[in-house]
C-alpha cells in the first residue's frame, strides 16, 4: 500500500492512521478484533512519573454523539510500563508510541528520558493537554510560554520522534503550535478533548464527578478540523489531526484540512474495527479518485 | 477470545409496561459463556445513541446458537433498541467481563428489577450441577413483575415487593429467606440494594457476590472509564467485573 506510506520528519508510517492514546489500552486489549499490526501507529495510554490513581466515578456519560470522560491519567506509572507492559507490546511490527503525562516539567523529562532507553518505542506523544488532572496538564498546553519550556526539556533529552499534542481549549491553538515547533517539537496532533459539562436535571447533579471534563466524539470534529486548518497555515512540522473521526471519510477531511496523518478515538469504543476499516476506505478513497498518494490532497483546503 | 458480530433478532418480548426480552441468533456457533458475563449492543449504527450499551446474558441456548437478553427501558438507547424487529440485525461485542463462579451447595441468589437477567442462566448452571439454588427477586411492585416460569423449573423463587403486591412486602433484606442460612450469595440489581446485602452477608459471615452496573464505554478494558473503587484501588468493572466478591469493594 504504497499509496498510504508516510513519512513524519525521521519516522515512517505504513499508512497515516494511528489510534489515540486513552482510547485504545495498549493494543492488547483489541488483539481479538483485527490485527493491530495493520494500523499505522498505536499511541499507548498516557504514561505519568508515578502510579495514578486517577479521578473518582462517574467517570464517563453520553451527550449528544459524543461522551464526557473523566479518567484523569489512571496509569501505572513509568515503570510498570517499562518493565512489564513494554515486553508485551514490544513486538508489534508497526510503531508503538508513548503518550507522556505529567504535573511539573520534572516528571516531564524524567518519563520521557526513561521512554528514550527503549528499543521498540521509536516516538512519544507528550500530552500537555490533558482536561482531566487538577495540577499541570492542559496548564501546559494553554499558555504558549509554559508550552515551549516544557517542550524545550523534553526535547533536550528526547532524542527520538517528539509528538506534542495540544489543547483546543485556547483561543488561539496555531500560536500554541508555534511555540512549540520553535521549541523543537517533530510534530504536533490535535486535538485532545475539549472541556465540557453534564448536568442531571432530576437530580439537580453533575453527572461526573469532576463535573467539567473532557468531551470527544463526533461531536467535536468541526473542532478539530478547524483547529487543523488554522494550524496548518502556521507551523511547518506535520500535523495529525484528531478528533470525532468516525470512519474514512472524516480522516479524508483531515487530511484535505492539512494534516498529514490522523488518530482515531472515541470510534474504536462503538466499533472495535474501525481502524483497519478506515485504512481500507482510505485506500478505496484514493483509487476512486485516481490519486497516487494520500498527500496529494494534503491541505488544498 | 471476545467476539464482534452480527446477530439475528429471533424473537422480541415485552414482559412488562417496561422491560422487554430479544433473542438474538447467532450466525457462527457461540463460545463458551459464563453466567454474569455481558454484551455490549449496538444501537442502530443510523441512530442518535453513539456508544454500544452494556447488557448482562440472561441465558443462553447452545442448541438453537441464541442468546436471550433482557433489557428495562431507562433512556433513548434502550428505547431505540425496543423498536427492532424480529429478522433485524443487531451487533454485539461478546461475552465480557469476568462472570460468576458456580461454587456453593445452599447459594441465594438475590435480584432487583432488572437485575434478575443474568441470575436465570446463573440459576440453570447450578441446576445443572445439582444444586437447586434459593432465588429472591424483588420488584417495586406488580407492574415492575416478569413471569417466574422459567425461574420455578430450575430453583426455590421468593418474591419481594416494595409495596406488597406480590410475595413477601418491604425490601429484599426484609424477606425471611433472606435470614436463613445460606453458603453464598450472589445479587445483581440496584446499588443501594447490593450494598445493603453485601454489608448483611459480611457482617453474618457469609460469602457474597455482586454484579455491578457501572456505566462503560469501551466494555473490553480500554478506555477505564467503568472503574470500582475496591480495597485493591480502581478495578475495570468490565474486565475485572462485573462480579466483584462484596468484601473488595468500597460502596
Ligand atoms: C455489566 C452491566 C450489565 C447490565 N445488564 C443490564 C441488563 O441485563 N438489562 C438492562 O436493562 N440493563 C442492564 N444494564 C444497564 C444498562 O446498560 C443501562 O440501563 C443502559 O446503558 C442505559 O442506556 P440508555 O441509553 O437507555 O439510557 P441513558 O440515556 O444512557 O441513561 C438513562 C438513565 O439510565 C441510567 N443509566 C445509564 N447507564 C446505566 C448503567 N450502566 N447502570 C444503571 N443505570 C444506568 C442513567 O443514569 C440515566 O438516568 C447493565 C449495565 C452493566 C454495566
Ligand atoms: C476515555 C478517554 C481517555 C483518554 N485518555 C487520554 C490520555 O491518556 N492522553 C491523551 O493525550 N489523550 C487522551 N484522550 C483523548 C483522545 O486521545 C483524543 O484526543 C480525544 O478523545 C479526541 O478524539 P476522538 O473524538 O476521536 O475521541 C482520552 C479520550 C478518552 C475518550
Ligand atoms: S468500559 Fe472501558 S475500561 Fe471498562
Amino acid at each position: 500500500m504504497e499509496k498510504l506510506k508516510i513519512q513524519l520528519g525521521n519516522l515512517e508510517f505504513q499508512n497515516p492512521v494511528m489510534t489515540a492514546s486513552g482510547t485504545f489500552g495498549f493494543g492488547l486489549e483489541y488483539e481479538d478484533f483485527f490485527d493491530v499490526q495493520k494500523l499505522g501507529a498505536i499511541i499507548v495510554k498516557g504514561t505519568t512519573g508515578e502510579k495514578r490513581e486517577g479521578n473518582p466515578a462517574p467517570r464517563m456519560c453520553e451527550t449528544p454523539m459524543g461522551m464526557i470522560n473523566a479518567v484523569g491519567l489512571q496509569n501505572k506509572g513509568v515503570d510498570y510500563f517499562c518493565q512489564h507492559t513494554y515486553h508485551e507490546i514490544k513486538h508489534y511490527k508497526t510503531n508503538v508510541i508513548v503518550n507522556v503525562s505529567g504535573s511539573t516539567i520534572e516528571e516531564y523529562i524524567k518519563v520521557a528520558e526513561k521512554i528514550n532507553e527503549l528499543e521498540h518505542i521509536p516516538a512519544i506523544e507528550l500530552n500537555i493537554s490533558c482536561p482531566n488532572v487538577k495540577k499541570g496538564g492542559m496548564g501546559f498546553g494553554t499558555d504558549p510560554k509554559m508550552a515551549a519550556e516544557v517542550v524545550e526539556a523534553v526535547r533536550k533529552i528526547y532524542k527520538k520522534h517528539l509528538i506534542v499534542k495540544l489543547s483546543p481549549n485556547v483561543t488561539s491553538i496555531a500560536e500554541i503550535a508555534k511555540a512549540v515547533e520553535g521549541a523543537g517539537a517533530d510534530s504536533v496532533s490535535m486535538i485532545n478533548t475539549v472541556l465540557g459539562m453534564a448536568i442531571d436535571a432530576e437530580k439537580r447533579k453533575p453527572l461526573l464527578s469532576t463535573i467539567t471534563a473532557g468531551l470527544s466524539g463526533p461531536a467535536i470534529k468541526p473542532i478539530g478540523l478547524r483547529c487543523v486548518y488554522q494550524t496548518s497555515k502556521a507551523v511547518k512540522i506535520p500535523i495529525i489531526g484528531l478528533g470525532g473521526i468516525t470512519n474514512a471519510t472524516d480522516a479524508i477531511e483531515y487530511i484535505l484540512a492539512g494534516a498529514s496523518a490522523i488518530q482515531i478515538g472515541t470510534q474504536n469504543f462503538v466499533n472495535p474495527r474501525i481502524g483497519l476499516e478506515v485504512v481500507e476506505g482510505m485506500k478505496e478513497y484514493l483509487d476512486r479518485h485516481n490519486l497516487s498518494h494520500i498527500w496529494d490532497i494534503k491541505g488544498v483546503i | 477470545m471476545k467476539h464482534c458480530d452480527n446477530f439475528i433478532v429471533s424473537e422480541k418480548k415485552f414482559l412488562n409496561q417496561s422491560f422487554y426480552k430479544l433473542k438474538l441468533k447467532a450466525t457462527k456457533p457461540l463460545p463458551e459463556i459464563k453466567a454474569g458475563q455481558f454484551v455490549e449492543v449496538q444501537v442502530n449504527s443510523d441512530s442518535k445513541v453513539l456508544l454500544r450499551r452494556p447488557i448482562s446474558i440472561n441465558d443462553v441456548d447452545y442448541q438453537t446458537n441464541e442468546l436471550s437478553l433482557i433489557i428495562q427501558t431507562v433512556g433513548q438507547g434502550t428505547k431505540e433498541l425496543a423498536k427492532i424487529s424480529i429478522g433485524e440485525e443487531v451487533n454485539l461485542v461478546y461475552p465480557l467481563g469476568n462472570g460468576f463462579e458456580v461454587k456453593g451447595e445452599s447459594v441465594l441468589l438475590i435480584g432487583g428489577g432488572v437485575g434478575i437477567a443474568p441470575l436465570l442462566y446463573l440459576a440453570k448452571q447450578f441446576n445443572a450441577k445439582g444444586v437447586k439454588a434459593d432465588v429472591l427477586l424483588g420488584f417495586r411492585s406488580q407492574e415492575q413483575m416478569i413471569s417466574l416460569d422459567e425461574f420455578e423449573k430450575c430453583a426455590n423463587v421468593y418474591v419481594s415487593t416494595q409495596d406488597g403486591s406480590v410475595g413477601e412486602k418491604g425490601l429484599v433484606t426484609e424477606n425471611s429467606i433472606f435470614s436463613k442460612s445460606h453458603d453464598i450469595i450472589y445479587t445483581c440489581g440496584p446499588t443501594p440494594m447490593m450494598k445493603a446485602i453485601s454489608e448483611n452477608a459480611l457482617k453474618n459471615n457469609i460469602e457474597c457476590y455482586a454484579s455491578l452496573e457501572n456505566k462503560m464505554a469501551c466494555g473490553i478494558g480500554a478506555c477505564l472509564c467503568c472503574v470500582q473503587n475496591t480495597t485493591e484501588g480502581h478495578k475495570c468493572t468490565c474486565t475485572e467485573g462485573p462480579v466483584f466478591n462484596a468484601k473488595d469493594i468500597i460502596w
